[in-house]
This record gives C-alpha cells, sequence and structure tokens, in this order.
C-alpha cells in the first residue's frame, strides 16, 4: 500500500506469532534493541490457532522480567490485527517508535559502548 | 454396658439417664477465672464439660490444665485432645497428667487445620490419627502398656469418646465410620450440632440396622442460634453443618431483638425431637460465647435436675 | 518427577550480586518438565541477569550449560575444568542437585535457582501437583491408590475428618479430600468393605523423622 512509517523499525517475519519464545525478545534487548512489538493476528483467528495466544503470554513475561531487571516493561508490546489492515499497521509502528523514543534508548546499549 | 471406668458421665449412662454435657473455651490468656466462671454457669446443669483443645488452631490455655482446674472446683470434665498439635509421647504423656489428676473422660479428635487459626505457618504433627488415639487410650487402660509396650504405673482409666459428623461428606461412610471407631474402642461419641433431624434420624437408622446403638452411647450435639445472621453463616460457611431452609427463614423472619430467643426455642425443639430418636442416649450442648443460656436450655428442654451419681 | 517453581530473580540477584565470573547451571530432567530450570529457563535467567547487571553499569561474566542431571557423579563431572573460569554458580536443579555441586565443588559457592517444592504429577502444561511425599513405607495398596500421607492436609490413616465438605477439602475448595478419593476408588473397585479396616500406627522412622536417609543394594555395589 505504500503507507509511510518510521524507518527505524526492523521487520522480522514468522510464520506464526507462536513462534516467538521469550528468549528471542530478551536477547534482542541484550543486543542493543530499544524496543520490541509482535504483531499476530486477531485474537480468535490465528491461523494456527492459538498462537498469538501464546504470543502474547510470553510478552506478557518478557514485560514483567524487563521491569523487574530495570529495563522497563513497556519496551516491549503485543498487537493484534488482521493481514489487510495495512494502515492500522502504520498506525502501530507510529505509536511504538514514539513511545520508545519517550522512554529514551535501550540504557545497556550506553554501558556497552563505554565498555568497548 | 456396665461401667468399666470412675467416669461419672459413664455412670449416668450406664443407669440408663439421658446426659447432657457442655463445653468451655479456654481463655486466650493465663487467667483461670475465665475457666472457673463459665464453669460455674454451667455445672448444675450439666453431667460433664467439655474443655476445647486449641480449637479452630487458635492458641489458647491448654485443655488439660483448663480439665485440672474444674477438677479442683469439684467438676467432671472431658479432656479434648486433637492429634494436630502433639506426637504419641506427647498425647500418651499428657493422658498419664490427666489421668493423675483423676480425669476420667477423653475425646479423640483430629483437629481443624492449623491454617484457620493463629500459627498457619506452623508445622502440624499428626503423628497417629483419631482413630489410633482412641485404641491408644483404650489400650493405656485395658493392657496397662505404653504404645512401645513397657508398663505403666497406675494406667489411666478413661472413658474414650469420640466426634462423629453424620452431615459431612461423604454420607456413605459416615455410619461405617462409625462402626470403625467402635471397633477401635471409642465408647461415647459426641455429634456435630445437628439442625437436619432428619438426615440425623437417617444416620441412626443405618446404625442400628448394623446393631452399633448397642455398642456406643450417643450424645446428641446442639447449638443456639444466636442470631438469623448465624444461621445463615452456618449453613453456607462451615464445612459439616446443615440447616435446613425453613429454619433459617424461621429465624430471619423473626424480629432482630427477638431472634436470640428465637434460636433457643428452636434448640429446645430439637432437642425434643432429638429425645425420640433410637439411639441418642444424650446432649451435648454448644453453646459457645453463651454459656449463661445452657441452664434455660437444660431445663426448659426436661432434662433438668441432672441425676446424682453414687 | 520432581517439581520446583522459579525463585523470583529479584531473589537471585541478591544471592549473586558480588561476584562477577557466573556460570547458570539447569538439569534437563525433572526441572525442565515443569518448567523451571531446564536450559530455556537457564537461557532466559542469563539474559535478564546479563541485562541487570550492564544496567548496574557492569560488565559481569554471565554463562550457561545445562547437564542431562546433577544428582550423578559423571554429569556433574563434565563441568570440571571449566570451573575455575567462574566464582558463583547459581543452579536451577532441585535441591538435590544444588547440594551435590557443593559437594563435588567444595571451592566455588552454589545458590539454588529454584524453590524445590513436591514429587508430583503434571496435571496439565503449567499446573503441577503433589503426590508423594516419600514417606519410605508405601501404603497405596490398601487406598486404593491414593495418598493419604501426601494429598490428606492432616495425613489421616483412617479418614476422613468431618471438614470434607462436597469432595473438598477444608483447607481450601480446590484442593481434593483425598479420602474422598479414597472411598469413590475403593467404590470403583469393588472394596469399599476394606474401608473399615483399621490402619495401624505408622512408622514415620523411613520418614524424614527418622532422619537423613538411605537406600543400599549391595547386591549392584561393586
Amino acid at each position: 500500500m505504500r503507507l509511510q512509517y518510521p524507518t527505524d523499525i526492523k521487520i522480522i517475519l514468522l510464520p506464526c506469532t507462536g513462534k516467538l519464545d521469550v528468549l528471542h525478545i530478551l536477547h534482542a534487548f541484550e543486543k542493543g534493541a530499544d524496543g520490541v512489538y509482535a504483531v499476530g493476528c486477531m485474537e480468535g483467528d490465528c491461523h494456527y490457532n492459538s498462537g498469538n495466544l501464546r504470543a502474547r503470554k510470553r510478552v506478557e513475561q518478557a514485560q514483567h522480567i524487563l521491569d523487574t531487571i530495570g529495563m522497563g516493561g513497556e519496551r516491549v508490546q503485543m498487537y493484534n490485527l488482521s493481514s489487510s489492515e495495512g494502515p492500522r499497521f502504520a498506525q502501530i509502528a507510529v505509536e511504538m517508535d514514539e513511545r520508545i523514543r519517550k522512554l529514551g534508548p535501550n540504557p545497556i546499549k550506553q554501558v556497552k559502548h563505554r565498555a568497548a | 454396658m456396665k461401667p468399666k471406668t470412675p467416669s461419672k458421665l459413664e455412670k449416668i449412662l450406664a443407669d440408663g439417664h439421658m446426659a447432657v454435657t457442655s463445653e468451655c473455651g479456654p481463655p486466650r490468656g493465663s487467667d483461670p477465672e475465665v475457666i472457673v466462671k463459665k464453669a460455674n454457669m454451667i455445672k448444675d446443669h450439666v453431667d460433664a464439660i467439655n474443655i476445647t483443645d486449641n480449637q479452630t488452631s487458635v492458641t489458647r490455655m491448654c485443655s488439660l490444665a483448663a480439665c485440672i482446674r474444674l477438677k479442683l472446683m469439684g467438676l467432671e470434665p472431658v479432656l479434648q485432645m486433637v492429634t494436630r498439635d502433639r506426637n504419641r509421647i506427647a498425647l500418651q504423656s499428657d493422658i498419664l497428667g490427666a489421668a493423675s489428676y483423676d480425669i476420667f473422660n477423653v475425646l479423640c479428635l483430629s483437629g481443624d487445620h492449623q491454617s484457620f487459626g493463629d500459627c498457619p505457618t506452623g508445622q502440624n504433627v499428626h503423628d497417629i490419627d483419631s482413630m489410633q488415639l482412641i485404641q491408644t487410650v483404650r489400650h493405656m487402660r485395658d493392657e496397662g502398656k505404653f504404645l512401645g509396650g513397657d508398663d505403666i504405673g497406675r494406667p489411666p482409666q478413661m472413658f474414650v469418646g469420640a466426634a462423629a459428623n453424620p452431615f459431612a461428606d461423604p454420607f456413605e461412610i459416615r455410619v461405617p465410620r462409625l462402626a470403625k471407631k467402635i471397633a477401635a474402642g471409642v465408647e461415647f461419641i459426641q455429634t456435630q450440632c445437628i439442625y437436619d433431624i432428619d438426615k440425623f434420624e437417617l444416620w441412626t437408622k443405618i446404625a442400628g440396622d448394623r446393631g452399633l446403638l448397642d455398642k456406643v452411647y450417643i450424645l446428641a450435639g446442639v447449638t443456639p442460634f444466636k442470631s438469623a445472621g448465624m444461621a445463615r453463616y452456618m449453613k453456607n460457611r462451615v464445612p459439616g453443618i446443615e440447616v435446613p431452609d425453613e429454619m433459617v427463614k424461621r429465624m430471619a423472619d423473626t424480629p432482630k431483638e427477638k431472634q436470640p430467643e428465637e434460636g433457643i426455642k428452636i434448640c429446645i425443639e430439637t432437642i425434643q425431637r432429638l429425645k425420640e430418636v433410637k439411639g441418642v442416649r444424650g446432649f451435648h450442648v454448644m453453646a459457645i460465647e453463651w454459656e449463661d443460656k445452657v441452664p434455660e436450655i437444660v431445663e426448659k428442654s426436661g432434662l433438668y435436675p441432672r441425676p446424682t451419681v453414687v | 518427577m520432581i517439581v520446583a517453581d522459579k525463585k523470583p530473580i529479584e531473589e537471585i540477584i541478591e544471592q549473586i550480586k558480588e561476584h562477577e565470573k557466573i556460570l547458570i547451571l539447569g538439569c534437563n530432567e525433572c526441572v525442565t518438565v515443569c518448567e523451571a530450570g531446564g536450559k530455556k529457563e537457564v537461557g532466559v535467567l542469563a539474559s535478564a541477569l546479563r541485562m541487570y547487571f550492564l544496567n548496574q553499569g557492569r560488565n559481569v561474566k554471565i554463562d550457561e550449560e545445562t547437564l542431562e542431571r546433577q544428582c550423578d557423579h559423571e554429569y556433574l563431572e563434565e563441568i570440571r575444568d571449566r570451573m575455575d573460569q567462574y566464582d558463583a554458580v547459581v543452579s536451577l536443579a532441585c535441591g538435590v542437585g544444588v547440594q551435590f555441586m557443593a559437594e563435588k565443588y567444595q571451592n566455588t559457592p552454589v545458590y539454588p535457582g529454584v524453590n524445590t517444592c513436591f514429587l508430583g504429577v503434571t496435571e496439565k502444561r503449567g499446573l503441577w501437583t503433589e503426590r508423594c511425599q516419600a514417606c519410605g513405607q508405601c501404603i497405596l495398596a490398601s487406598t486404593g491408590g491414593i495418598c493419604p500421607v501426601s494429598r490428606c492436609a492432616k495425613r489421616l490413616l483412617n479418614g476422613p475428618c468431618g471438614g470434607s465438605a462436597r469432595g473438598s477439602c477444608e483447607i481450601n475448595k480446590d484442593i481434593d479430600c483425598a479420602w474422598q478419593l479414597i472411598v469413590d476408588r475403593l467404590k470403583a473397585l469393588n472394596r469399599l468393605d476394606d474401608y473399615e479396616k483399621i490402619c495401624g500406627l505408622k512408622d514415620w522412622s523411613f520418614d524424614r523423622a527418622g532422619g537423613p536417609r538411605k537406600v543400599v543394594r549391595e547386591d549392584v555395589q561393586e
């Protein structure tokens, strides 16, 4: 649809958000990501039945861990939309981008940078 | 049945009278006057007084000490013993302690779980259960021996009781459970408080068909409602107690200031009905923190004066 | 299996915060099945801890390893030549593994990463419940295969108590009354008459009460 959305978002394609593991989310932050979000099908419409429901639980688990270690659980989010909703996809990207800019860069990036 | 112990309670039952017992909860402190006061309120209207053992797992003065206090007043105590807090060594030891003061009645119980009380993080013991405690007391009395096998000097002469709850689940084993306790050696039973007389009669009928009613004295438990709220609470929130809807309605339809009086009336009516039930050999009136009403209940139920025992 | 539950990350951080080089050591057996201490959980914990310390401005070395078991010599020996790299180990094995690690590696502190809870079953994923208390003298033959020692809150051998209500234990209606289960099962097996057999005193000396226990099999010893 050639809609505009922020350029600093890296898209990783999965067959289903159910494939997303808590470890993937944590490693992304370890490697310096400022935010991570998962975009899955509408609840009830998952192509693989409940993959998106599992993804939501894992996102929540990651939020809890990130809160506990002081990184901020809001940096990871789960969204649901149908694959035809191009404008919504762009809207989510903008929303996430704004949220992360407000939260600031990943705090451990500076430490790693200094250590290097 | 001929009495096997010097127990006054046993003698009254053996003589064919309806026995009346009641209970006192010891204080959450060391003041003996609490027990003295409660006992004085009821002493002429009952044959024996149960002292509860850290009931609902709330820490109180121990049952044994309060029973000794009663004995020193010249009254007949029933020592309630739960297996929750003491192992077999301590239980045998406390039985001897009671026997040393000529306490002749013991009620063997498991005890409410400690999570209900003031020390929910404590251990529970349950080294032996109530069934095995019944066996233990009988063994100490009749064989004159400790569980370990050694002889007991001056064995205890205890009249052994236990609780029964015809209203607990599963109903189908409630009479087999009575049979089991009788086989273990129980001699008298105090039931949980009765409101559903039909169900109680069913239980006694099944027990009677098995020939159990000749083997044990059953004292029917009764508790007066203080209020409609109490009736509802007991119906809905206390496991093992069943209250018929009509009874709750009767309390609820009574104006608030007359509810205590109505509750006592229901209690007296219950006793009168239970007197006709085969197998009922007496009553256990549980009027917790309402001990001053026991005399009225006993008198208006036609159970006063209490028989004197030689 | 042995069922364990993850310790809160805050608690683990508190235990290890003085150390600089830490090994997170998982176990591939029971704690993997109950999703508390397997390879996955090791990865998640390690990543979370690395980020935590980085956030504190410290570059703490946190390595990951998962052994087949931590209750046999052979498997714990596999890491012997790496141990000098670490000044602490967080073991996600059950209490058995943590202790065996500590015995075998006297000079390295070992911290528990999980709370070991009980011997139990997986009722369904995410729900594990207790079944056995390892009392040392199994009586399941007489109770229709349901254990009153582990499943009755008062471990009554001649239950139920008067608090059993509608199949539930008096302490919590989500807990089954073990004796209701036993009665149901005896009925199903046509053995309800067994209910009236009085179970005698238990010998608790085979249980924890008798002190730390052992099993010796001379026929298989070398």
